[in-house]
């Protein structure tokens, strides 16, 4: 079992991740800070006889500095993250040369599209219904087009910090750079129905060589 | 105060009720209305922690029967064990109660009515027939919502925020008149919370005892003001978006349904664009009190009042316009997800203020910790967390890896249950003796607290852990992941510390039960309170005063220089103070 966030196998994962530990660290200082300074103060002033609280009724100055810091605090993390998600989730950041990977989701389970030679999806060499097994050559940008028949499912893998919902009548795409070779679970993350716990697939990530190899095989329905 | 005025106020004071029909079941008594709301709202705060006690079951020791699920029948766990279909029940009608039935009633049900006209200086409620309503209206939401768990294929099962398609479509949930109950039943809890607010903010406005200007408001009047205006604004929302979802359901109308047409985001922005300010109406009453609380704990005035005000105003307000941040891997335009995003996070400079405010309440104060004062102290410590737990979700990149798991639980729950309920907690104490002329017990409040406060911890803190790992919500059987399974002894461990958390509660029940009926007789102003209630006799008589009471000052008069002792009531008059300016058109 792991204290932290699960291991990084996609380029956005340290990004995503530094993100985490910058935030962390600001709110464990005013964690620190506010329920410190409260502990401090409730053992301090703490009743004694004969004793009357200090009478005011606050301080004007004090107030503006402890307004003004955390506004410029958050605004500045507002707007890193921001610089990030324009990154990740932009409407234009899908690398031009992605691999298109089409996701069908359906009450329960995963449908994955690879596009035969020619690279395309929607034409007849297509590897179409590939079921509950996501298999993509590390270290390439690869575009998943969601799609879903159904509810509303949503394509979470953690291991490359990736989450993006499937939603009936839309069309999403999400993309990534998987950057370690190895097996990674996908989860559905979107309460879709009775059998949503057991939605989940396998993805593999590996070599080019090894991709063409599998996906051969998967051209000749021969992978199950 | 003129004659006509104190011949009126004889009136009222002697149109008492005597009837047990009329006096304590259909009462316009605003504080019978408030008790109402209080024991129903208990119940359903019980009966929500049970449902959560068989999901905790499922998710530590799953498809192990569970002691005692014997007695559920062979649809929901043949055998004791839990079923998958009605895990999904459980998980949606955990949070449909807690939301709608426990926490919403117990802040604005219980103490808008209770507390409203005692704080106000008023005889009763502006409009009290339709006070009496609300109450009556959501009792039958809440009859409605609890036959919904008895519907043949059985309860709603799409999570308490109901998305659709899966909501709209029976072949595709599995349940057809449990989706159905539960639109009808929160169309009618929303008719119960628009009769409310009309009436909190009627009698804000209108009720107000001579002198009682609107700076002289106490914290928790101010925060329930603001809250029945974010409840007339945000419940029609939601109400108008369950009406469509009927329909959908029942009468062949496809506004949800993308198949032919329809919208499934729809769904999520109508109902998150009531869902945001929701979780303010949800905290903001909890806030209020726990000012009052810790102005009275702290024996000082509380710091900054107009900045408390002001922060109110300002995170209802930013509460419009952030609903976003729920959708933000939903495929909703990404650059809108940027605007949420900036509008989330500068939400969190209100809160800090409250914080800030309330620490510098604490600073060089006199403190007494009477269980209300430890429980509001526990409210600022967990609000803390929840806050901060917050700015992970908000920033979107961060987002992507805990939306939608247990890390939005551990949030949720921080300030929900760490924040409100705890504020919850001290209020009830608090207010208890004012409305049953009894103290509840100190002692069996302490052990309460503490027990309450670690298995807390214990119970929602590893929660984060889960999340930061990827354990996803709503998922029945976590051991089915191969990345899960090393994190089962975590999950074991969070639901021993939950059932002990749920366990410890029964003090809390008998302390409140004993105490209504063996508790110490309360005297007028147990906890030496500015307030006006504290001026009324325990329990305060039908129609609250003879004579309405004059307003001389603000409620935070702690430790005044002017008087020997640490206090100074709102209406006693001092040498020095002049009759306030009667309002034009004020009810006297």
């Amino acid at each position: 079992m792991r204290w932290w966030l699960p291991v990084q196998a996609s380029s956005f994962a340290p990004e995503i991740d530094g993100l985490f530990t910058a935030i962390l660290i600001i709110t464990g200082l005013a964690f620190f800070l506010v329920e410190g300074s409260m502990i401090w103060f409730l053992i301090k002033y703490r009743a004694r006889p004969g004793r009357k609280a200090t009478y005011t009724h606050g301080n004007v100055k004090v107030e503006y500095v402890w307004t003004a810091f955390p506004a410029v605090v958050v605004i500045a993390l507002g707007l890193t993250s921001n610089h990030y998600w324009k990154q990740i989730k932009g409407r234009d950041s899908v690398p031009p040369n992605s691999y298109p990977i089409k996701v069908h989701a359906k009450q329960f389970e995963w449908l994955f599209t690879y596009p035969g030679p020619d690279g395309k999806l929607g034409t007849d060499d297509d590897i179409t219904e590939v079921r509950n097994k996501l298999h993509v050559p590390v270290n390439r940008p690869i575009v998943l087009e969601e799609e879903s028949e159904d509810v509303i499912h949503s394509v979470f893998v953690p291991a490359f910090r990736l989450k993006q919902d499937a939603v009936p009548g839309m069309h999403i795409r999400a993309w990534f750079i998987a950057t370690r070779p190895g097996e990674y679970d996908l989860g559905c993350a979107e309460l879709c129905g009775m059998g949503h716990y057991k939605m989940h697939a396998k993805v593999t990530v590996q070599s080019q060589a090894e991709f063409d190899a599998w996906l051969a095989k998967a051209a000749q329905g021969d992978i199950e | 105060m003129t004659s006509v005025a104190a011949t009126h106020d004889v009136g009222h004071a002697a149109h008492a009720p005597t009837g047990i029909w009329r006096k304590y079941i259909f009462s316009t008594d605003h504080k019978i209305v408030g008790i109402q709301f209080l024991f129903l709202s208990l119940l359903f705060l019980l009966l929500g922690g049970l449902l959560a006690m068989q999901m905790r079951w499922q998710l530590g020791f799953p498809n192990t029967p569970m002691p005692g699920g014997g007695i559920l029948p062979e649809s929901m766990a043949p055998g004791g064990v839990i079923l998958p279909e009605y895990y999904i029940q459980l998980v949606t009608m955990h949070g449909t109660f807690m939301v709608f039935f426990a926490l919403m009633p117990l802040l604005v049900g219980v103490f808008a009515n209770f507390l409203i006209p005692l704080k106000i200086g008023a005889h009763d409620m502006a409009f009290p027939r339709i006070n009496m309503a609300s109450f009556w209206v959501a009792f039958l939401a809440g009859l409605i919502m609890l036959a919904s768990l008895f519907a043949p294929e059985g309860a709603a099962r799409a999570g308490w925020t109901m998305y659709v398609p899966l909501s709209a479509r029976p072949d595709l949930s599995g349940a057809d008149l449990g989706q159905k109950l539960w639109c009808v039943s929160i169309v009618v809890v929303g008719l119960s919370s628009i009769l409310g607010s009309l009436n909190y903010i009627t009698t804000i406005i209108n009720n107000r005892a001579p002198g009682m200007t609107w700076f002289r408001l106490p914290l928790s009047i101010w925060s329930l003001f603001i809250v029945a205006i974010l409840g007339l604004l945000a419940l029609p929302v939601l109400s108008g978006a369950a009406i469509m979802l009927l329909f959908d359901q029942t009468i062949g109308t496809h506004f949800f349904d993308p198949a032919v047409g329809g919208q499934a985001l729809l769904w999520q922005h109508l109902f998150w664009f009531f869902g945001h300010p929701e979780v303010y109406i949800l905290i903001l009453p909890a806030m209020g009190m726990v000012s009052d609380i810790i102005a009275n704990g702290s024996r000082k005035p509380i710091f900054g009042y107009h900045s408390m005000v002001f922060a109110i105003i300002a995170i209802a307000f930013l509460g419009w316009i952030v609903w976003g941040h729920h959708m933000f891997m939903s495929g909703m335009n990404p650059t809108l997800g940027s605007s949420f995003m900036i509008s989330t996070m500068v939400i969190a400079v209100p809160s800090a203020i409250k914080t800030f405010n309330w620490m510098g309440t604490m600073w060089q104060g006199n403190l007494r910790f009477h269980v209300p004062m430890m429980c509001a102290i526990a409210f600022v410590a967990m609000f803390v967390i929840g806050g901060l737990s917050g700015l992970f979700m908000a920033a979107t990149p961060v987002d992507m890896q805990i939306h939608d798991t247990y890390f939005i639980v551990a949030h949720i729950h921080y300030v929900l249950f760490g924040g409100s309920l705890f504020g919850l907690f001290g209020a009830i104490t608090y207010w208890f003796p004012k409305m049953f002329g009894r103290m509840m017990n100190e002692r069996w409040g302490k052990i309460h607290f503490w027990l309450t406060f670690v298995f807390y911890n214990l119970t929602f803190f590893p929660m984060h852990i889960l999340g930061m790992a990827g354990h996803m919500r709503r998922i029945y059987d976590p051991t089915q992941y191969d990345f899960l399974k090393p994190y089962q002894p975590l999950n074991q461990f969070i639901s021993v510390c939950a059932f002990l958390l749920f366990a410890s509660q029964a003090i809390f029940a008998l302390n409140f039960i004993i105490s209504l009926f063996r508790g110490r007789k309360a005297e007028l102003n147990p906890w030496q309170d500015n307030g006006l209630e504290w001026t009324l006799p325990s329990p305060a008589p039908h129609g609250n005063w003879e004579r309405l009471p004059t307003v001389y000052r603000g409620p935070y008069e702690y430790s005044s220089p002017q008087v020997e002792e640490d206090y100074l009531p709102q209406s006693r008059k001092l040498p020095t103070d002049r009759e306030p300016a009667v309002l034009a058109g004020a009810v006297p």
